[in-house]
């Protein structure tokens, strides 16, 4: 497998992730190179295989629906880039 | 001081021969003497230290004490710690200030270990070699032109030059087990769901877990038990009882059986650390192991198999760095989605975004079943492999790594070149297996590590054989020239 430049702008789109036109290059081979490392996977007989979700097929754990948590707004927005009121401040979404 | 064993300080502590905050200090000087030499450690919370270890001196003379009360160690940066800088090695999370403790963190504390600073990581844990963090790379203590392994080369390196006793790591590829490798100190990652995650930021959740770094088994076992247990806060930990590790460090190899995979001795090991991995080998005999070859035939499966669900995994969890809760944002965002592009784009490094980038196509539609749905599969071929092996022997034993340490910059080009470096040790996480390194030996001045494979909760077992190893052994008493 093989991508493009148009490839990783899309993939890099999916991802809201910023990369800049001049790294498309190599992004591009980089990953081109990844994943035709990880078609070696192809070699492999996995029919009637189940995928493996965790390794003692364990299952989530069900808690009690209890409050175990206090509210600490607060504490945590300071930690935040821009916060108002209460509120996490992110640019104009609807005009 | 720095060849005490960890029993031996916690003794000094309790006679008073001297105080935690001495020992503390101690471990502080030589930070600020050597670290600018390694770039081990990121933050350095000298003055908390100090505090911790008057407070755990206080409780040395109550008598209220752990094995690791008024012991310091560091910390691997991707711990949360209540009120210090928590960075994961990025850029994203320079400035971040965690707001709570990770589990592993509270326990450390509960137990009244004096925490000296969180070290450098490969940033978000994806590297092999600590190149990829955004505060530089760690030099390798043995040879300061080569790397210390990753991710937790700072914990690595900080031990093996003895600037703390122990150190935490995490390991979700090779990550505690590789770096001990190429650092000459021991490492043991335990079983999936051993070691709490809460508050360990997440890269693939379903193979990341914590351990300790430390200069032998028996320090390792102290550490690992005040480490693990169930933790209802995270809903993958295992709720089993943990065995007392000390207990059983001295117990007899006579009749253990250890396993060979053939896989693990073939083309691309270094013919030197083969050698080095067959001699300890041998002393495992004199021990009164019995030796079998064995076959784990999807061995070769394991690292594409890796870099499907380890990016698939790192991209969905990567997603919370979104610029808007925590961490970097960008300036003067035009718009919300130019907020996380760019935020996102000048947060994180290439490594990173190469990871998220193979992730988010593995899981994009129509690429699911080739990519995830198959590596899960193969992944469950590779544990199967463990399972039908460990019918037939008690520890599994090979290689940590095929090679000793690599120059710095040497494979920074080439990503599948720098993943073939963890051929060894990623099987183990794909399996959900406790594995270990220890210093088995030294090739041209830099050390070799020796891979112990256990079943499924049986930290125990790989601790006793490790501790008999060295007891019969000096290669875990070795320092690096220089540090001393």
């Amino acid at each position: 497998m093989s991508l493009d430049s148009e490839a990783v702008s899309k993939i890099a789109h999916l991802a809201r992730l910023g990369v800049e036109q001049s790294e498309y290059e190599t992004y591009a081979r980089n990953l081109s190179d990844i994943l035709s490392f990880i078609e070696q996977l192809n070699s492999a007989d996995t029919r009637d295989i189940e995928p493996m979700a965790h390794p003692l097929d364990a299952s989530q754990r069900l808690r009690a629906d209890e409050v175990a948590e206090t509210n600490q707004r607060e504490k945590f927005q300071r930690i935040a880039p821009r916060t108002e009121a209460g509120l996490y401040l992110v640019p104009k979404v609807i005009d | 001081m720095l060849q005490k064993s960890i029993s031996e300080l916690a003794a000094g502590l309790r006679s008073g021969e001297f105080s935690s905050a001495e020992l503390t200090q101690s471990f502080i000087d030589r930070i600020q003497r050597y670290d600018s030499q390694l770039n081990s450690v990121i933050t350095l919370t000298d003055s908390a230290a100090l505090d911790a270890a008057k407070a755990a001196d206080a409780r040395l003379k109550s008598g209220d004490v752990t094995a690791l009360t008024g012991i310091p160690f560091l910390h691997k940066d991707i711990f949360c710690t209540d009120g210090v800088r928590t960075s994961c090695g990025s850029r994203m999370l320079d400035s971040f200030v965690a707001p709570y403790d990770a589990t592993v963190t509270a326990k450390l504390k509960q137990a009244g270990a004096v925490m000296l600073g969180k070290t450098n990581m490969d940033e978000f844990a994806m590297g092999s070699s600590n190149e990829t963090s955004f505060y530089g790379p760690v030099k390798n203590p043995w040879d300061q032109q080569r790397v210390p392994g990753g991710s937790s080369g700072g914990s690595a390196a900080a031990v093996a030059a003895r600037l703390a006793p122990l150190a935490t790591g995490t390991d979700t590829g090779g990550s505690i087990r590789q770096p001990a490798a190429l650092c000459g100190i021991t490492g043991i990652k335990p079983t999936y769901g051993r070691v709490s995650r809460y508050g360990m930021i997440a890269f693939a959740s379903s193979l990341d877990q914590a351990g300790p770094l430390a200069t032998s088994a028996q320090d390792a076992a102290i550490m690992l038990q005040a480490m693990a247990g169930f933790d209802p806060r995270d809903s993958t930990s295992i709720d089993q009882p943990v065995d007392q590790y000390a207990e059983s460090l001295d117990d007899d190899l006579a009749g253990l059986t250890i396993g060979l995979p053939k896989e693990y001795f073939g083309a691309g090991l270094d013919t030197q650390v083969g050698a080095a991995v067959e001699a300890a080998v041998e002393a495992y005999k004199k021990l009164g192991a019995q030796v079998r070859d064995i076959s784990l035939p999807n061995t070769s499966l394991a690292v594409p198999a890796y870099y499907v669900v380890a990016p698939a995994e790192c991209s969905s969890n990567l997603s919370r760095m979104d610029g808007v809760r925590f961490g970097y944002r960008c300036e003067d965002p035009k718009d919300l989605e130019d907020l996380y592009v760019r935020s996102r784009g000048e947060g994180f490094g290439d490594e990173v975004k190469r990871r998220i980038l193979v992730g988010t196509y593995a899981l994009s539609a129509g690429y699911y079943d080739a990519y995830y749905l198959k590596a899960q599969q193969v992944r469950r071929l590779i544990r199967d492999d463990f399972v039908q092996a460990f019918k037939e022997v008690d520890i599994i034993m090979g290689p940590t790594s095929p090679g000793t340490a690599f120059r710095l910059g040497e494979r920074c080009d080439d990503p599948v070149t720098m993943y073939l470096s963890d051929i060894y040790t990623i099987a183990v996480n794909l399996a959900g297996l406790p594995g270990m390194s220890i210093p088995a030996g030294m090739v041209d001045g830099l050390p070799v590590g020796l891979q112990l494979i256990g079943n499924y909760f049986e930290e125990a077992r790989l601790l006793n054989a490790a501790h008999r190893y060295q007891q019969v052994s000096d290669w875990h008493t070795r320092m690096p020239a220089g540090f001393e």
